[in-house]
């Protein structure tokens, strides 16, 4: 059986990516040419995404088979600015905010493999406070649901009580993600400025990175099952 | 220059520090092999817990309105909290928590779990979740008595006993353990993936590790669908929501809830608690092989197609979860579909008992107490894999549906059988921990008074369910279509599962008894060759190798190999140090 499995594989094997595939699984010691931090990220995210996806369902579920009407989102979401009535204007600049402190992120990291301490520091600093913004703003947006338009999670004046069920439930959740990020970040960064990651490499960033990018793509998920829909 | 070469863990020089105080080696250890004992002795201690339960509710059962302390409140509450204890906080943390934290590193030649901090919360965790259930015992009201399915609406409205404090300790405690198993899941999945020693190629690593491998990607995957209706249903008990909670007339009360989906938490649960059958059976799949392996002196026979059944089961697992559900009034096409995904499991599955009796076929079988208990698990398995495989059909498992059928067949299949590869597992490992082996004579009385024990209880529930009688009923009373021989068997069923109950005290006491007093064994005493029996320091310290890492040059099933001196080749030895009966090497191809 299974004896001489293990070669040594020369340069030539890595062109193709079926190969590459075979031979990073055929491999002794480790399966992915990368440090165990951010294979484990990866796989934190891969089991977080299904918590999320289940979430996702079950609201779908709960929207089909519920009796009343579901609220309209362009009402629920519209602010009155200057005596304009603007539908989804705060959700927009919050969705634009998070989306460009991915950006911020994706420089951190750049910046932080090519070994530039301050410039890696400063745009990590830049992206909690976007995250932080976000979660200022997703404060406020609750804030005007609950007081303004009466929303709660057992009652809602404006069509089905479990849109104000799933809707503090989900974003909630994705905002305690939002919130863990920050914290992460501030911590990685001052982390790195003390220059604790000299000698160990930059991967941290990178794997911080990951997590921040994930909290991005499923604020995507939820602005569009929620806001769109 | 910043940006690092990656050097494999294996390769990278051994920096760990030894741990010096008591409170650092044996409480707060960040050491796999503490924490696996500490995992165990967690799970076993809450297990007796659930053992006792049973015990009451066979009591109630086979002598009803005998004992004045059993009402149908406390009943139904001891039938939830020893489902729930038993699969959950017993099975699922022994295997992976306790086998899987002591086996995965010593069986892939690693010093350590990858991250050993988060190990260590990853067991303390858990016992602050058992701690939260078992305070669900003391609040007012008392435990749970939903059923371990926990379905609502009945599970949070007054009427169920523990409505109120119990069932939110319930669920608050799951929630925990699952926060509790990521964090040693992400450890496990990233050590086999990552750690591995040289040589060790995922198609070399014993069948235990690849079990406990698919075993924790399934927990990952599946425990979050727990995890989110867990925090669902806490609202809707909380806060008021109704994700769960249809309109509800109460009493001739309306309720405030409406519009709420309960099939939806049925779904939910069942989409965790199928995989959650694979998480228990897997890595006792995997144990099992190994030790029929070792203990008939033969390969495993098939071990390639033995994982990729392991692979095989552990994707099916995820699409027949609703075959827990034919009588929830779903769409006929779903249950079809549901059916035929349940009997493909099959195929696997029974392509995995067939390797297991093909290993023993002309074995050089050693009839040690782990083989007794291995060969034990064959027949409990196949028997409740054939009971599976009727339940299996829409057409049978409707009238069979919520009777004592289903309870015989779930507690065969994934109850018995898991814990006779537990039991197999503990008398094959136990010299490792502690260098000592588990007294023979009290062995085997244990291995006959459960084997049989077993039988004596679950064969006549077979006939019970085939009579009609259902399941979690407080007492029967009279019925047109059960006979009164019916309580005469239940009668006989209680006295065997008292009988069980007790011969598990004479495990208990052997343990402890040989722990100190046990028979010395040496090193290897089954003469196995994979790697945790290898380690220079015999039981293993901490670190496990020493300096230097083994290397590892074969997989795990060298026995028996034709011209070779020993029966049995360790993965790690080189070929050069391989002694043959002859000199004449040029004969010996096939075991380079």
């Amino acid at each position: 059986m299974p004896n001489n499995q293990h070669q040594e594989h020369t340069e030539a094997d890595k062109s193709s990516s079926w190969q590459s595939v075979k031979n990073d699984w055929g491999a002794d010691k480790q399966a992915f040419d990368m440090p165990w931090g951010k294979l484990m990220m990866w796989i934190f995210l891969l089991s977080d995404t299904f918590i999320f996806s289940i979430f996702l369902i079950s609201y779908m579920n709960v929207r089909m088979s519920v009796t009343v009407p579901w609220p309209n989102p362009s009402e629920v979401f519209a602010l009155t600015i200057a005596g304009h009535h603007i539908p989804l204007v705060l959700i927009a600049i919050m969705t634009f905010i998070l989306i460009t402190s991915s950006g911020t992120m994706a420089m951190a990291v750049n910046y932080a493999y090519q070994g530039n301490k301050k410039k890696t520091v400063y745009l990590m600093v830049t992206t909690a406070l976007l995250g932080a913004s976000f979660i200022g703003m997703q404060a406020f947006e609750w804030t005007k649901l609950i007081v303004e338009e009466g929303i709660r999670p057992w009652d809602n004046p404006m069509g089905a009580n479990q849109f104000g069920a799933a809707f503090f439930m989900i974003t909630g959740f994705h905002g305690l993600h939002v919130s863990a990020g920050v914290i992460y970040l501030a911590l990685i960064a001052k982390r790195v400025n003390q220059g604790k990651y000299d000698n160990k490499g930059y991967q941290i960033v990178e794997i911080t990175g990951l997590y921040w990018h994930f909290v991005d793509l499923v604020w995507v998920f939820i602005f569009a099952f929620f806001y769109l829909w | 220059m910043t940006k690092m070469e990656n050097i494999a863990i294996a390769d990278q020089v051994d920096q760990s520090s030894h741990p010096s105080s008591f409170l650092s080696k044996y409480i707060w250890s960040q050491d796999h092999k503490v924490i696996a004992i500490q995992y165990s002795i967690t799970a076993i201690a809450v297990g007796l817990v659930a053992l006792v339960l049973s015990g009451m509710m066979r009591l109630q059962l086979g002598f009803p309105n005998e004992f004045s302390f059993i009402d149908p409140s406390s009943y139904l509450q001891f039938v939830t909290m020893h489902g729930m204890i038993m699969v959950i906080y017993l099975l699922t943390a022994l295997l992976l928590g306790g086998f899987g934290n002591y086996l995965i590193p010593l069986m892939i030649g690693a010093r350590d779990m990858v991250f050993p901090y988060l190990n260590m919360l990853s067991y303390w965790t858990y016992l602050l979740s058992v701690m939260v259930l078992l305070s669900s015992f003391f609040v007012s009201g008392g435990p749970t008595g939903a059923g371990w399915t926990l379905y609502p609406p009945q599970a949070i409205l007054s009427g169920t006993p523990g409505a109120h404090a119990g069932i939110l300790l319930m669920l608050i405690s799951l929630a925990i353990f699952i926060v509790a198993f990521t964090m040693g899941g992400l450890n496990y999945v990233s050590t086999i993936l990552q750690a591995r020693a040289k040589g060790m190629t995922l198609m070399r690593m014993p069948l235990t590790i690849w079990g406990i491998f698919v075993a924790t990607i399934l927990g990952l995957l599946a425990f979050p669908a727990l995890l989110v209706s867990a925090i669902m249903m806490i609202f809707d008990k909380v806060v008021g929501t109704s994700f769960f909670m249809p309109a509800i007339l109460s009493l001739g009360e309306t309720l405030d809830h409406s519009g709420g989906s309960p099939i939806l938490f049925q779904h939910l649960f069942w989409f965790f608690g199928h995989p959650e059958v694979y998480i228990v059976a897997l890595p006792a799949f995997g144990m099992v092989s190994d030790v029929i392996a070792v203990h008939a002196r033969k390969n495993i026979f098939g071990y390639r197609m033995m994982v990729w059944a392991i692979v095989a089961i552990g994707g099916l697992s995820f699409v027949v979860w609703a075959h827990h559900m034919y009588v929830s009034g779903m769409n006929p096409y779903f249950g079809f579909f549901f059916a035929t995904t349940t009997l493909i499991i099959a195929i696997p599955t029974a392509l995995k008992v067939y390797n297991w009796l093909l290993t023993l076929w002309r074995g050089n079988i050693h009839l040690t107490l782990p083989m007794l208990f291995a060969i034990g698990f064959i027949f409990t398995f196949t028997h409740g894999g054939l009971t599976g495989l009727m339940l299996g059909n829409v057409v049978i498992d409707l009238p069979l549906s919520d009777t004592f059928f289903v309870v015989a067949h779930f507690h065969m299949v994934m109850g018995v059988s898991p814990i006779m590869v537990l039991f197999a597992a503990i008398y094959h490992w136990f010299p490792l921990l502690t260098g000592r082996l588990l007294n023979t004579k009290l062995g085997k009385f244990h291995f006959w008074g459960t084997f049989l024990g077993t039988y004596a209880i679950y064969l006549p529930m077979h006939y019970l369910g085939f009579l009609g009688v259902p399941r979690r009923y407080f007492a029967m009373g009279t019925t047109d279509f059960i006979p009164e021989s019916a309580q005469t068997l239940n009668a006989g069923i209680t006295v065997s599962a008292i009988i069980v109950g007790l011969v598990q005290l004479v495990f208990i006491v052997n343990v402890i008894w040989s722990t100190f007093k046990g028979k010395k064994s040496g090193r290897n005493p089954w003469q196995a060759t994979s790697l945790e029996w290898q380690t220079v320091q015999f039981p293993p310290g901490h670190g496990n190798w020493g300096k230097q890492l083994p290397q590892v040059y074969r997989w795990a099933y060298d026995y028996s190999v034709p011209k070779v001196k020993d029966d049995f080749i360790p993965q790690n030895l080189s070929p050069e140090e391989v002694q043959y009966l002859t000199s004449d090497k040029n004969n010996n191809q096939g075991v380079k």
